[in-house]
């Protein structure tokens, strides 16, 4: 979509080449052991899908074989990055990760249920927050840049101990208004081009958009490692680029609207798996 | 004095933009979304209305609808029909209002208006993300639309 009426970008159209090569019919299987749930029943909440299916069942060929070995997936290097961070001493509490959570496999499950409500601070957090909660609250150490490095290469390694099982997030209780306002943001018109999340991955999705084959824009996979930045991506830097490509005034990361919009987002592929970090181009 | 002299200046040159056409606001579409009367004044360019709809920074149709006389440009989208024929069973009005504002035609389209420069949520400054500043410009100019009309009308079986 970036290239939606704009200078045309040679690598982007090269890489969109496969696009025809799409295997909407695979089956995904990471190092022939964690299977992933790529298309399922729409929850009931999803008025309009019957099917949702994740971003890999788009790619191409090329791209989908990247992230069935974790040795050929790029993204898994920053999980090494996270679980050296994971076991450092920061801070003034002298603590680390490892040490109040021991290894991050006793992590596996949370990946999969966030954004969810934070009873002690009365508020959805994404896991992004939860993370900066425990730094400042529990380890007297500096927050993260919200989408910077350490942060998604932290949430890199809490969703690749979750591969393979089911989003689950809450839409009622205390999340409902939050949930609710996710939605009304969903359908709304942004930008010169007047166009919502759903014009393109609800009402489009499996149709191409000049070399952009559109998927549901579902963020079970998140974050993403992209060929096109050669970087981790995350879920509310890959909203700005779709609602600034609709020639708006994109909205921040982590504001309220975002996080707001990431709940819902989420809660639309709650039965997909966790696939992060995850190829795309 | 100096005040008065430069606001006297942007009102000069916003008129010189549109000096050549009707203003976006006051097109005038029929109950079925057409616009009988040329935007610009002038007649259209079938060739200038070719590479408007193929190239990415002007209309980039291709990136919607498939054109089989266009095939020698890649990557065409499947958002919207194709348009080949579209010059015979489509008047000159009606490809205009379509090109100018499509809601007229087909309510709620996904399909942009390339003739509005108002009414928008959150308008930006072209692709940076951040709040638009001052006036918008329409998508494509008044004689950038008739350009497309010409071509569209050279799409016939
Ligand atoms: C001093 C102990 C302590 C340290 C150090 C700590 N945490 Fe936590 N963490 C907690 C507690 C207590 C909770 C649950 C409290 C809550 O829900 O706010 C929690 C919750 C979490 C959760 C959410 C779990 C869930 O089930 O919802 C994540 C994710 C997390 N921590 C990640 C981290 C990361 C990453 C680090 C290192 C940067 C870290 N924590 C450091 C104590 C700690
Ligand atoms: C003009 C069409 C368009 C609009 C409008 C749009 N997107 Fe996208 N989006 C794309 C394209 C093209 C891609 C890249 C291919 C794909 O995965 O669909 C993409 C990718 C995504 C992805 C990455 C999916 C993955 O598996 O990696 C997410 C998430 C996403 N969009 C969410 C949104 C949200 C939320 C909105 C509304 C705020 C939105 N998009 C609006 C075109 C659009
Ligand atoms: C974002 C996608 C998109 C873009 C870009 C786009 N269109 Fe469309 N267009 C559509 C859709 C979708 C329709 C069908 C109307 C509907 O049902 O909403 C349509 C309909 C049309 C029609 C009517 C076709 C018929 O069968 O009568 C014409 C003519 C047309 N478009 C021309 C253009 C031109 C010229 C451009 C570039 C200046 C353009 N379109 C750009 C999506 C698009």
């Amino acid at each position: 979509m970036k290239s939606l009426f704009k200078g045309g970008i040679a690598a982007v159209a090269i890489l969109s080449a496969f696009a025809a090569n799409a295997d909407e019919e695979a089956d995904l299987v990471i190092n022939e052991e964690i299977e992933i749930t790529v298309r399922t029943d729409a929850p009931a909440h999803v008025e309009n899908l019957s099917t949702i299916y994740s971003g890999w069942v788009f790619r191409s060929t090329e791209t989908q074989a990247l992230q069935m070995d974790d040795f050929e997936n790029p993204g898994m290097i920053f999980v090494d990055d996270a679980i050296a961070a994971w076991n450092t001493v920061e801070g003034t509490e002298g603590q680390s990760c490892a040490a109040c959570h021991g290894a991050p496999e006793e992590m596996a499950g949370v990946r999969a249920v966030y954004p969810k409500w934070n009873d002690e601070a009365e508020e959805v957090r994404t896991i992004a927050m939860q993370v900066n909660g425990c730094r400042t609250e529990q380890m007297g150490a500096d927050e993260w840049k919200y989408d910077g490095n350490e942060m998604l290469n932290m949430e890199a390694l809490l969703a690749s101990v979750s591969r393979g099982i089911p989003v689950n997030v809450a839409i009622d209780g205390p999340v409902q208004a939050m949930w609710e306002k996710g939605r009304e943001l969903y359908y709304t018109r942004f930008g010169q081009l007047d166009l919502s999340c759903a014009n393109c991955h609800e009402d489009n999705y499996g149709n191409n958009i000049r070399a952009d084959h559109l998927s549901q824009g579902q963020i079970n996979a998140f974050p993403t490692y992209r060929l096109k930045n050669a970087k981790l991506n995350g879920v509310q830097g890959r909203f700005r680029g779709c609602i600034r490509d609709t020639r708006a005034e994109t909205f921040a990361v982590g504001s309220e609207e975002f996080i707001a919009l990431e709940l819902y987002v989420a809660s639309r592929g709650n039965g997909l798996s966790v696939e992060g970090p995850s190829v795309r181009n | 004095m100096k005040q008065i002299l430069s606001a006297g200046v942007a009102i000069a040159i916003a008129t010189v933009g549109f000096a050549e056409g009707m203003m976006p606001d006051d097109v005038v579409y029929s109950e079925y979304g057409e616009v009988e009367a040329s935007l610009s004044g002038q007649p259209g360019d079938a060739a200038a209305g070719l590479e408007i709809m193929v190239s990415r920074g002007k209309g980039n149709c291709i990136a919607c609808h498939q054109v089989t006389a266009l095939e020698e440009y890649p990557f065409h989208g499947e958002v919207g029909p194709s348009l080949d024929g579209v010059g015979e069973y489509r008047t000159a009005a009606e490809l205009r209002g379509i090109i100018a504002n499509a809601k007229m035609t087909y309510e709620g389209t996904i399909m942009p208006a390339f003739y509005r420069a108002s009414g928008f949520n959150r308008p930006g400054n072209a692709f940076t993300g951040k709040a638009a500043e001052g006036e918008l410009s329409p998508l494509l100019t008044a004689q950038e639309i008739e350009d497309v009309v010409a071509y569209l009308q050279t799409l016939k079986d």
